[in-house]
């Protein structure tokens, strides 16, 4: 059956903050841009983002891009790639800036600039003390960011396909990629959306995790479509857990706590960030402080009656504080936690929280593959900007406030490669291939037609649980390979889920079990490239090689899901303009 | 627990209909929105929105025992039984708890939601002092979740007229920033009968935002500017 087509110069598939900072220069340009998203655009998980954005703007201050630079790839334990990350750093001041033109409620200081609190791993003259680096709106920066964005995109007037999924990539003989296949939630209707140029920013996958800060709508499907189509992903061993997501609830309590002047204690009531991290303390990067807490959790100085988390204290911060420059998590500490943080600490738990891997590109967001020797070849008419993709800024950990930056940077840098891209492609769009939306109809059919298959619900607790106890904050070497086993053996039940809805008018049923076998690709790239991965470096903490060993692992991995091949290229150790930042050991 | 919770497929019923639910909830379930998880394991045929689980991105706004509010911030401990769970109130529904927000999103857009300030932006940041930036505190923060929208009778009556309360709000949102060059623009677009003076201070907006804002005080401070530019 041909499926109806619609044709645009662009075609953003997610609306969250990098889909909106690329639909906005896009459109601005006078483009035909289509930005499709699962949710209404104001809904996508920026709005989540609490502490601030990272730019060196110097307003508190003496700071410069360079020290963040410096403190980007010691954060990243030296898996960034130091282009990318010169690129980013630099670039930071400017797409701040454009944002506070653009509207966004920054707060503000006495003199009418932009307000920055200090923020974990974030430090002045290349890791001598704090600094007050991130930009924010009380606790609810990416609220604010994201709301501003879209409102340019209303000025720019942007068309955008709200409630529709995006099912898999189109590609051509050549491996051009030629738009999407989408879902209309509304109609349960299937159309290809045709583009000179695609840009994947379908943000993180963090759903992996039975514990996890994470959105129900962050499944990642970005990184499942591109797995299926035949290109691979990116360090997928690297996820960040955060220190303090509300025990039980996982909602997150921002580092902004911290960098206002909270910090974690045991049950002993010692202050025990002391111990590991003499000149960060509390704000050291977010993959020591967890690892600190879990460690003091599992030698049994862990709070509560069954010892299983960590406090955070807040209340010596004064009401006036709490209440202007973390008011949101005043309120939810009281509704999950049923604490008052005036009044007492909050209970934590590392969580996780954000994907380091991806959508493989390069600081142009172009998406590139190794193919015939060449291990960063472009895959034309793909980008991939956010949380989904990979460039790599944050290599194996990324500094709090990193993520909002990169989404800005990245966000207009792709959708700059993209203009240039659409140009060149000249008015007319390329031959779709005879068989463009079969792949998408027979897994929809498949879906519709199956009886007696998986349980949709309970095939996503499976994963998320062996995740949980196989892939963690530590991961030890039997409990890897046994996961490698539990994941691989959950193939056939995602290849034959079973849902008992079968209309067509919003089939929220139908919507969960195709963001599912995305969520699959995503946990079993994670699983197998961890398993393979036998160092400890920022994120990922192997109990038997305990050492980040640069001799052999100084390399990012590639994922196919074809045969679950592995294989690795080279960091880029050399910066666009400054020196490199040689690899030495981290402490903060 | 028991909920009873309106249903409609426009596939195959008539007209809406109200089903019956009794769930064993888990000591871990302590929101609405956890136990309507835990429904639909049960019946998957039952579709609402969500995301964030935490109230903030504004998706999860349903009618909860006869008043707006989110399910992901409700607790349930605080729920009547049985919990009655209905699609907010006003708004075609297209399935079950799930309304078409067309008309609620074409009066925010209405409103012309964008700073508007013609002068060459500088180089760096527009200033705004910490006394100007404290006006957009309890206007910034809406989410564009229509609980407020929809529980307004003249959003009832007149949705494609009346701006409503969640675009009135961000209306003031934007005249109230120093850095927004259009006050006055904005003013006369909302001077007709309809668009702001639908509003007769009922505060059925005030009493269901979730997010503790006040549409009607930023209803009265547009009211009250215009008497000001008037005289
Ligand atoms: C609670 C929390 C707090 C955070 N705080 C901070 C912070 O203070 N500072 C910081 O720098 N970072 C923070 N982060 C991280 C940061 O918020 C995210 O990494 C970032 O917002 C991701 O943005 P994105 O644009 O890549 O994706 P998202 O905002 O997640 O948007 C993804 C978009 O893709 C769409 N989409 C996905 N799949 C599909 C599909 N199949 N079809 C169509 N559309 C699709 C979605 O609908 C959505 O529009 C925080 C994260 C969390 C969870
Ligand atoms: S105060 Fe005005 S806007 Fe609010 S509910 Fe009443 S009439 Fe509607
Ligand atoms: S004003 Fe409150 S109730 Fe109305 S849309 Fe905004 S957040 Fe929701
Ligand atoms: S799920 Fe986001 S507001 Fe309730």
């Amino acid at each position: 059956m041909a499926l109806p087509v619609r044709k645009f110069d662009a075609v953003i598939v997610g609306a969250g903050g990098a889909g909106l900072r690329a639909s906005y220069e896009l459109s601005k340009a006078g483009l035909k841009v289509a930005a499709l998203s699962k949710v209404f655009p104001t809904r996508s998980h920026t709005v989540a983002a609490q502490g601030g954005v990272g730019a060196a703007l110097g307003n508190m201050g003496e700071d410069s891009w360079h020290w963040h630079m410096y403190d980007t790839v010691k954060g990243s334990d030296w898996l960034g790639d130091q282009d990318a990350i010169e690129f980013m750093c630099r670039m930071a001041p400017e797409v701040v800036i454009e944002l506070e033109h653009f509207g966004m409620p920054f707060d503000r200081n006495d003199n009418g600039t932009i307000y920055q609190r200090p923020f974990g791993g974030h430090t002045a003259n290349f890791g001598e003390k704090p600094v007050q680096r991130s930009s924010c709106a009380a606790d609810r920066t990416g609220h604010a960011m994201l709301h501003a964005l879209y409102q340019r995109n209303v000025h720019t007037k942007t068309q955008f396909f709200v409630e529709w999924m995006a099912l898999d990539i189109i590609r051509d003989a050549e491996g051009r990629v030629l738009g999407v296949t989408a879902l209309e939630m509304e109609t349960g209707d299937i159309v290809i959306f045709q583009g000179k140029a695609t840009l994947f920013a379908t943000g993180g996958g963090g759903r992996i995790f039975a514990s996890s800060t994470n959105a129900f709508i962050n499944m990642g499907d970005g990184v499942g479509m591109t797995a299926r189509a035949g290109i691979p992903l990116e360090d997928m061993e690297f996820w960040q857990f955060h220190p303090t997501g509300v025990a039980g609830a996982g909602v997150l309590i921002t580092e902004g706590v911290r960098g206002e002047g909270g910090y974690l204690l045991n049950k002993n009531g010692e202050r025990f960030m002391e111990r590991y991290a003499p000149t960060m303390k509390d704000l050291a990067s977010r993959d020591v402080v967890s690892r600190a807490m879990a460690t003091e959790i599992k030698e049994g100085r862990g709070c509560g009656p069954h010892g299983d988390y960590i406090l955070l204290k807040l209340d010596h911060l004064g009401a006036d504080v709490i209440n202007k420059r973390l008011p949101g998590i005043r309120e939810s500490a009281i509704k999950f936690a049923n604490i008052d943080p005036v009044k007492e600490p909050i209970p934590v738990v590392p969580t996780c929280h954000y994907q380091m891997g991806g959508i493989p590109t390069n600081y142009h967001g172009e998406v590139v593959v190794p193919k015939g020797g060449n291990p960063s070849s472009v895959v034309p008419g793909f980008y991939a900007a956010g949380e989904c993709g990979c460039a790599s800024i944050h290599g194996a950990n990324r500094l709090g406030t990193n993520s909002l930056t990169d989404l800005l940077v990245m966000g207009k840098s792709s959708a700059l490669s993209m203009l240039d891209y659409i140009k060149a492609e000249g008015p007319k769009h390329r031959d779709l291939p005879k068989d463009a939306g079969d792949f998408s109809l027979s897994r929809v059919a498949a879906l519709d037609g199956k009886k007696g298959g998986a349980n949709v619900d309970k095939t996503r607790g499976e994963i998320q649980r062996t995740m949980q106890a196989h892939c963690g904050v530590f991961r030890f070497p039997d409990m890897l390979v046994q996961g490698v086993d539990k994941i691989k053996a959950l193939a056939d039940s995602v290849a034959n889920l079973e849902i008992g809805d079968k209309s067509k008018v919003f089939n929220t049923a139908r919507i969960e079990a195709l963001e599912l076998q995305n969520l699959y690709e995503t946990a079993r790239a994670t699983m197998i490239s961890a398993e393979a991965r036998k160092e400890t470096r920022g994120a990922h903490d192997r109990a038997d090689f305990h050492q980040r060993d640069d001799n052999n692992w100084l390399k990012h991995t590639l994922w196919y899901k074809e045969g679950d091949k592995l294989e690795y290229k080279a960091v880029n150790l050399k910066p666009l303009t400054v020196e490199t930042i040689p690899p030495k050991a981290r402490v903060y | 627990m028991k909920f009873r919770i309106e249903r409609f497929n426009p596939d195959t019923d008539a007209k809406p209909y109200f089903k019956e639910y009794d769930v064993d909830l888990k000591p871990a379930d302590r929101m609405l929105l956890d136990a309507l998880v835990r429904i639909k394991m049960m019946d998957d045929t039952l579709s609402l929105r969500r995301s964030c689980r935490e109230g903030i991105c504004g998706s999860d706004a349903m009618n909860i025992n006869g008043k707006n509010g989110l399910a992901c911030i409700t607790k349930i401990v605080d729920l009547k039984e049985p919990v009655v769970l209905r699609a907010l109130p006003g708004l075609p529904i297209i399935r079950d708890l799930i309304v078409d927000m067309t008309h609620f999103f074409a009066q925010y857009h209405s409103i012309k939601p964008y700073l508007i300030n013609d002068e060459p932006p500088p180089e760096r940041e527009r200033l705004q002092s910490p006394h100007e930036r404290a006006e957009l505190d309890g206007l910034y923060e809406c989410i564009l979740c229509a609980c407020c929208s929809t529980s307004c009778p003249s959003f009832w009556w007149n949705p494609d007229k009346f701006v409503g309360p969640a675009g009135l709000l961000n209306a003031y949102r934007f005249i109230a920033d120093s850095r927004d060059q259009a006050a006055n623009a904005r003013l006369d677009d909302l001077k007709d009968p309809y668009r702001l003076f639908r509003c007769h201070s009922i505060m059925n907006c005030v009493d269901v935002c979730p997010k503790g804002l006040n549409p009607t005080s930023a209803i009265g401070k547009i009211k009250d500017m215009m008497v000001r530019r008037a005289v």
